[in-house]
């Protein structure tokens, strides 16, 4: 029989509601399999196992009392940077080290009402800043295929714990990449929502417009159930829009015939790693062979994303990031005044990533620099969202790369912003444009897993979905699972 | 050398909302105890996110509407990136570009006869919170006042003296007060101003630099800043010292006004759109409902009390410089009307004995109104012109209705207040008298007309002053001559 900790969330449900095993059962397996494998992998910063004993038998409970909920006892790990109430919530930032929610929020209390039993809180770059979890303050989450590999980011510990079994499935959030490129680097199934399908209430903010939170799981039908519970709209955010929320598990037909997918040219960028290419070209290959038709197409405005991104996402970090100011919350350093505690706290709370991110947002919004810089990046968002639009008159679904390379090593970039700054090239477009995106595992090079990118019309995770579980019905990619060794030994 | 001087105001005013401005908390924070009035988005907290309070937005539209604004179509929430202890997100929303209302005017009493002050905008934001400085050098903060929602009214450099500024601050609480969207209380900071003023050399084309005077919570203090800074800077213009563009604060202790910090260190507020509100987007059609809110505004009232009603200017004026006070005289009028009292009586009424008694109880109509009810200034003055009670009797009535609440035509029943003025009782109480005064009666038949003056007086004597004195002599003179 499998271990309990390697269910996927739709086994663990039907192994659940036949009563062939409990909650209690699940969790424990669950705890057991992180007290293993977190000392390798360190994808947790928290670790709740009372509570989520507690939560686990409270199912069991609500079983016996026939509650039907969707989620009902089945583990989740949650990254971060979303609030938990009672639960410590540090953003991966020395400024947060302390901090403990008075609210959760609202994908949580969703995830909650549905039944699911929270295992703990997951490692991330500092505020989601960061393409490697290496930006965390406080560890270095290590990539399950291959320990000396990142396991990307900036949702790397919701990424890894899912690929080694830690938990079936896990809150990410991705503002550009952060759930897909990390989903991709560790073999596992993301999706990046659209824009205004997730509640953000209680996402501690990075990039405003750009944040959504999304599920990460071993298949496109996991992800399917968590974003059933987590999607639709909510009074607390004006930016999650009242669009219906359909029956996502419904729409994974696993028919694609007809289906116009395309493939732009410009996402298979220079210095791509030719096995990526040729694995992310094989699947859109057996999506053909599927009945879908495939067309090249072209997003012309691609090439200015990154700048872009780099402008907006760092201003409005620069204002988000503006209240950790010691007073109500969080790292406090003492000083002369209310200004000599404000700069000595926030110099010793931020990390030198989100420092620079601050100074970068905070040039590009100065007086005499607003209209050449932030002004002119939001004008240039408004055509890479049209390109998608005119794309989108012509196909159904976009099929691209996730990430330029496989997981690299830890160390590489990290002298190297720009470096590591391309890393997001394939897929913060996305973000800019508000749409939906799902990874899938696609193949595998150096012993490192490759995702294959889907991109959606706004509110189409349907179509996203449909495709995606079609893939996984024909590939067995994301049903491996790596040993977790200590040696670099290759595996899958 | 003579000089010119240019006036203009950012007035700050309370929205009265029930609940703050992107948060659910209750805005009615006044007397409630420090931090008492939060939750997680008006604290700042991390991951909170602010929805906008859609009836702040219609009332800062019916201000616009009732100050002569257009309103936007489209409407963004800015950032206002600053750091303060009060302020919990280190940004303030507010608006930047695309503000709420623009390009409006109030009309003033200005130096020189009706003046028209322009508005650049309405725009609206969130208040911060309080710091409470402690004796020991600390700093304590209170967020009950974070986030209520606040409207700028920004006004053009159109106001030319200390006075005129008053008259027009005045005015627009009027106006917020008269209309229901501010309480008017400037002591507690629901209502404030900033000034700026510059003043330069008659025939200078430019302005001189403008010094901003910050945090004025008072009419007298906005006119006696403004006196003192405009006196300051002619002497410094008239010594050859240029004046700095800066920001200085009112002091009332010493009554100067005080520099705050120089425009070299000016604040970058990085104003840019608030990702986390889309841009509001007001129809047309909104847009005529919140006309249709609209009251009737007190220059246009005054204007009709005079046309329609008769009454003096300053009747007028009196009777519309409270919307309560000018509805309560509504509606006494139209009670009034059906008795046949006039207009004019009723207001008479009201600047007289109403005015005098709600200055001696200190209590605003409202509350009076709950004893003396409108229908009861008409209702008194008809007993006067019936000559049913004398003009003396009608004030104690009056003032009886006022303090205890029941009509006027009760209590003269139920003091026996009424004339004595005809049938049987006055008629007894005149042939006593003639009984009683046989010597007055005596010189009246001889000739002496004058001599009835004494037989009156017995007859109002008898009746405590109880009767019409001309009911009287009719009465007199009929029985004199029946005999």
């Amino acid at each position: 029989m499998t271990p309990l900790y390697q269910l996927t969330v739709a086994q663990a449900r039907e192994a659940l509601t036949r009563g062939e095993i409990t909650s209690v059962e699940l969790t424990e397996a669950l705890l057991a399999r992180i007290a293993a494998v977190e000392p390798k992998v360190r994808a947790f910063l928290t670790i709740d196992a009372d509570g989520a004993r507690a939560q686990a038998q409270a199912a069991d409970a609500r079983r016996a009392a026939s509650d039907t909920s969707p989620l009902l006892g089945i583990p989740i790990g949650i990254k971060d940077v979303i609030s938990t109430q009672g639960l410590r919530t540090t953003c991966a930032s020395k400024m947060l080290e302390n901090y403990i929610p008075v609210y959760d929020a609202t994908a949580v209390a969703r995830l909650k009402t549905a039944g699911a039993v929270i295992l703990g809180k997951l490692n991330c770059d500092e505020f989601a800043m960061g393409s490697s979890t290496e930006n965390s303050a406080f560890q270095q989450t290590r990539n399950p295929w291959n320990l000396e590999r990142v396991p990307g980011g900036s949702s790397g510990g919701s990424a890894a714990a899912v690929a080694a079994g830690e938990a079936p499935a896990t809150l990410g959030t991705d503002t550009g990449g952060s759930i897909r490129q990390p989903a991709a680097f560790c073999g596992i199934t993301g999706l990046k929502p659209t824009y205004g399908r997730v509640s953000r209430y209680g996402l501690v903010a990075f990039a405003s417009s750009l944040d959504q939170i999304g599920p990460m799981a071993r298949t496109v039908r996991d992800c399917a159930i968590v974003l059933q519970v987590i999607a639709g709209e909510d009074p607390f955010d004006a930016t999650c829009t009242a669009h219906p929320v359909p029956d996502y598990e419904a729409a994974l037909t696993g028919d694609i015939r007809g289906l116009r997918i395309g493939v732009p040219r410009e996402y298979f960028v220079a210095g791509m790693q030719p096995e990526v290419e040729a694995a992310v070209r094989a699947a859109i290959e057996v999506l053909r062979e599927q009945g879908a038709e495939v067309l090249e197409i072209s997003l012309p405005h691609t090439p200015y994303a990154l700048p872009v991104y780099y402008l907006i996402a760092p201003a409005e970090a620069s204002a988000n990031l503006a209240r950790f100011d010691g007073v109500r919350y969080g790292l406090r350093v003492p000083g002369e005044s209310y200004f000599d505690e404000l700069e000595r706290t926030r110099g010793a709370g931020f990390g030198p990533e989100v420092r620079r991110r601050i100074m970068l947002g905070t040039y590009a919004l100065s007086a005499g620099y607003y209209d050449a810089y932030y002004k002119r990046a939001q004008q240039v968002r408004t055509l890479i969202r049209r390109d998608y639009q005119q794309a989108f008159e012509q196909v159904d679904v976009i099929a691209a790369p996730t990430a330029p390379t496989v997981a690299f090593k830890i160390g590489a970039h990290t002298d190297d912003p720009l470096a590591m700054y391309l890393e997001d090239v394939c897929t913060l477009p996305l973000n800019l444009a508000g749409l939906p995106g799902l990874v899938v595992p696609c193949g595998f090079a150096e012993g490192l897993p490759i995702g294959l990118q889907l991109i959606g019309r706004a509110f189409d995770e349907e179509t996203l979905l449909r495709v995606g579980d079609a893939y996984q019905r024909v590939t067995d990619w994301h049903t491996r699972m790596p040993e977790v060794r200590e040696d670099n030994s290759t595996q899958g | 050398m003579e000089y010119l001087v240019t006036i203009g105001l950012e007035v700050h005013a309370q929205i009265l909302t029930r609940s703050k401005m992107f948060c659910g908390c209750s805005a009615d924070y006044a007397n409630a105890p420090p931090n008492t009035h939060v939750c997680p988005v008006c604290m700042g907290l991390p991951g909170a996110l602010p929805v906008p309070n859609r009836r702040a937005i219609e009332l800062a539209a019916l201000t616009g509407l009732a100050l002569n604004c257009r309103i936007s179509h489209e409407n963004v929430i800015s950032r206002k990136n600053y750091f303060y202890a009060d302020l919990p997100s280190g940004y303030q929303r507010s608006q930047y570009d695309d503000p709420l209302c623009v390009d409006g005017w109030v009309e003033i009493e200005g130096d020189n006869g009706p003046k028209r002050i322009r508005l650049t905008r309405v725009h609206i934001e969130e208040d911060t919170g309080k710091l409470i400085h402690t004796n020991d050098g600390g700093s304590l903060v209170d967020f009950n006042r974070a986030g209520v929602p606040l409207m700028e009214i920004v006004s053009k450099p159109d106001i030319s003296s200390p006075e005129e500024a008053r008259r027009y601050f005045q005015k627009l609480r009027q106006i917020l007060v008269w209309i229901g969207v501010n309480s008017g209380d400037m002591e507690s900071g629901a209502l404030r101003c900033d000034a700026n003023v510059s003043v330069r050399p008659a025939g200078q084309q430019e302005y001189g630099a403008k010094v901003e005077i910050k945090n004025i919570n008072s009419f007298r203090f906005l006119e006696r800043a403004l006196a003192y800074e405009i006196e300051r800077q002619i002497r410094a213009l008239k010594a050859g010292e240029p004046i700095v563009q800066s920001t200085r604060g009112w002091d009332e202790a010493s009554g100067t006004t005080v520099a705050q910090r120089t425009k070299e260190f000016a604040e970058d507020y990085r104003y840019f759109p608030e990702p986390d509100i889309p841009p509001l987007r007001l129809t047309d059609a909104w847009i005529a409902e919140r006309r249709a809110e609209l009251p009737e505004l007190p220059d246009a009232r005054r204007r009709r009390f005079i046309e329609e009603y008769g009454l003096t200017a300053y009747d007028a004026s009196v009777l519309t410089d409270e919307r309560a006070v000018s509805d309560f005289y509504e509606q006494a009028v139209a009670a009034a009307r059906v008795r046949g009292v006039t207009p004019k009586d009723v207001a008479n009424w009201m600047t007289g004995e109403l005015f005098r008694l709600l200055k001696e109880t200190g209590e605003p109509l409202e509350s009076a109104a709950h004893r003396l009810r409108p229908e009861y200034i008409g209702e008194v003055q008809d007993l006067l012109n019936q000559g049913v009670i004398t003009r003396t009797s009608a004030k104690e009535a009056f003032e009886a209705s006022f303090r205890e609440g029941r009509s006027p035509a009760r209590i003269v029943a139920e003091r026996g207040m009424a004339v004595i003025g005809a049938g049987d009782a006055l008629t007894d109480l005149v042939r006593q008298a003639i009984a009683n005064n046989p010597k007055a009666v005596e010189e009246y038949r001889r000739g002496k007309v004058t001599a009835i003056k004494y037989l009156i007086g017995q007859v109002m004597k008898a009746t405590r002053g109880q009767a019409n004195p001309q009911a009287v002599q009719q009465a007199l003179e009929q029985e004199l001559a029946r005999e």
